[in-house]
């Protein structure tokens, strides 16, 4: 028998009597302001909010927070045209000196300040994570209330790759002080577009 | 091999003879404890939550091999490659194959219990390969040249000023800076490098959903997905028990895994690789290695529901006060305690003993595993097999014929009594384990017998 009949086999002989799957179901609190949930949360670990009505402003903000040269990679078009780089990359590697990416996000979570990515929101599934800073953009009315609805609004949709990201990359690994920036990006700002 | 025995109170002994030390890492990790409080209290379902996630993982324990089957045909139809691996060697010949096939000497790596379980590290670089563990916090166990001591905080029994000097030595910082900011900072440059240069990456896996044949990886560093997404081979390693039947399911476990952890809403990351990238590959292996046994042993088999949150480590008396390294096997704390014996009852007789059966672990589990009643029959089992510690069966034998006879128990309870009076030197010693770090208390004038005897009226 090769091991995965061995294992399988092995299995089917220990497992107990068929148990059924129990209901999920945890209502949220319908009245919530889930915006300010989100920002709330967001902010307490370590990301920052700004509520925005158009492209111009992201645009403008990322002037204010780059300096000239600084690599900026954006998968949102309409910031695209004003501030990012000419040739999109096709080797994740060349993305290595990314001081900034942009990219669009499809939800966001209030109860834990996540935002939901597939790789179709991105030029690399490495982006997100080798930029040293990342803009999310966000619509303020796509946010839920937890991740029962994160995965009701997920449904079964097909991805080769998806990701929730919640604030910078962190760590505390050094005698459990937090320090931002440990792999992945130093920085997270969603922009809610109203 | 080793074939020295290790034995629990040797090595808490040894960890308790800095008594400062102790004291700053028993306060640490109730730190801990305290921030998953805040962050579970805050959610009023949370004892539902659990309740569901429990009765999941019954079924998942239930439907084990029907949902392996399902997940791993999933898998495929995604174009992700399945391995299977009976134990520990086999596990490690996969991996070593799969980068032989490559010719690839180097690989980069992100947290994996698993892994630890099967010391995959050693094994590679027998054959030649370099790991580097990518975590910071196992970047610096491994540059200590020593095993985690904590499934979710590798180095939390190092202090700042050893890992300056580790990296002092290793990675060419100054002297004596021993700032964590810029400590990380340092290890954040070092490892970008070694990112961008590793051809294979290997990560952990937090939940495998049989329903869409995805696997979900969380980390709040983003070393896991830094080296899956810019490797030409990830190499994914999961216990079978990881399975969970659908993707919904995750909201269950998600949102429980991280408040139980540390205490934060969410890990930064949560990613779920489903597919490979265009002309690249993804392989799983699925390890059994004992679990099929322990999913037969009735009483235990609960274990096998762990989600590997560290929330028993945290909040465990034993634990906290006597170092994750004295349970000498890759999972410490109560739930190492009770899933060691499984692999080896003998070699892992002391574990369940290490406990005070407070129960403190039971009430904190995520999934409800019932921890400290485990820790109680594993005693029953580990003593009825021959395996109890000689010290401890000798003692239990003068207990039992104390305790059998009046006369022997008035005797023996005014003989303690006198000598902790006349003689507290007869105890107060080295040879006594009760006095090791403590101080034996005052003895009282009677006992409750001669008390009762006197009073009552």
């Amino acid at each position: 028998m090769t091991a995965r009949n061995t294992i399988l086999a092995a299995v089917k002989a220990s497992q107990p009597a068929l148990k059924p799957l129990p209901d999920v179901y945890f209502p949220a609190d319908e009245n919530a302001d889930l915006k300010a949930k989100f920002t709330e949360i967001l902010t307490t670990i370590g990301g920052k909010v700004i509520t925005a009505e158009g492209s111009e402003e992201i645009a403008a903000y990322i002037k204010t927070i780059t300096n000239f040269g600084d690599r900026i990679e954006s998968t949102v078009d309409e910031v695209y045209k004003i501030v990012a780089e000419e040739n999109p990359s096709l080797l994740p590697h060349s993305l290595q000196n990314t001081e900034l990416a942009v990219i669009k996000a499809h939800f966001g979570v209030a109860e834990n300040g996540a935002v939901w990515i597939t790789e179709d929101l991105l030029s690399q599934r490495v982006l997100p994570f080798i930029t040293q800073h990342l803009i999310v953009v966000l619509n303020a009315a796509d946010i839920v209330a937890n991740m029962h609805q994160a995965y009701e609004r997920i449904g079964d949709r097909r991805y080769g790759f998806g990701t929730f990201i919640a604030g910078p990359s962190k760590t505390a690994d050094i005698e459990q002080s937090l320090v931002l920036g440990a792999h992945g990006s130093r920085s997270m700002t969603v922009f809610l577009m109203r | 091999m080793e074939t020295e025995v290790k034995d629990h109170a040797d090595l808490a002994a040894a960890f308790n003879k800095d008594e400062d030390r102790v004291n700053w890492h028993d306060e640490t990790l109730w730190w801990i404890r305290q921030k998953r409080d805040l962050a579970v209290n805050k959610l009023p379902e949370w004892e539902l939550l659990r309740e569901t996630a429990s009765q999941i993982k019954d079924n998942v324990l239930s439907n084990l091999s029907e949902y392996l089957v399902q997940f791993e045909a999933n898998a495929q139809k995604n174009g992700v490659i399945v391995h299977w691996a009976a134990d520990a060697a086999e596990h490690n010949r996969i991996v070593l194959g799969l980068l032989n096939a490559k010719g690839i000497q180097k690989m980069v790596k992100s947290k994996s219990m698993l892994t630890e379980e099967c010391h995959l590290n050693e094994h590679l670089e027998r054959n030649g390969i370099e790991v580097i563990d990518s975590d910071l916090g196992e970047r610096i166990v491994q540059l200590a040249k020593e095993p985690p001591s904590h499934i979710v905080l590798p180095c939390i029994h190092k202090k700042k000023e050893e890992i300056g000097d580790l990296f002092h030595l290793h990675l060419g910082t100054p002297a004596g800076n021993a700032d964590p900011q810029f400590l990380t900072e340092t290890a954040r440059i070092h490892l970008r490098e070694t990112f961008l240069t590793r051809r294979a990456a290997l990560t952990g896996v937090n939940f495998a959903i049989a329903e869409t044949g995805e696997f979900v990886v969380c980390t709040n560093e983003g070393n896991a997905d830094m080296g899956a997404h810019l490797a030409e081979i990830h190499i994914a390693s999961m216990g079978m028990e990881k399975i969970i039947p659908q993707r919904r399911h995750l909201g269950v476990f998600l949102r429980l895994l991280t408040r139980s952890a540390t205490g934060q809403p969410i890990t930064t990351y949560s990613s779920h690789f489903s597919k490979p990238r265009e002309g690249k590959e993804i392989h799983i292996i699925i390890v059994d290695n004992g679990r099929s046994k322990q999913l037969g042993r009735e009483d235990f088999r609960n274990s096998l529901k762990c989600i590997r949150c560290g929330a028993c480590m945290n909040t465990c008396p034993v634990y906290r006060r006597s170092g994750g390294h004295s349970y000498h096997n890759a999972i410490s704390g109560p739930i190492g305690a009770i899933l060691a014996p499984n692999l080896d009852m003998e070699k892992f007789a002391d574990l369940p003993f290490a406990s005070t059966l407070c129960g403190s672990c039971s009430n904190v589990c995520p999934v409800k595993i019932d921890i400290h009643q485990q820790l109680y029959k594993w005693r029953q089992v580990i003593v009825q097999n021959g395996y109890a510690p000689v010290a401890k069966k000798a003692a239990m034998k003068v207990m039992s014929l104390t305790l059998s006879s009046p006369l022997a128990y008035h005797a023996g309870g005014k003989m303690g009594r006198l000598v902790m009076k006349y003689a507290p030197f007869a105890l107060n010693n080295k040879f006594n384990p009760w006095y090791k770090q403590r101080d034996m208390p005052e003895p009282p004038k009677e006992s409750f017998g001669e008390w009762y005897n006197k009073n009552r009226k």
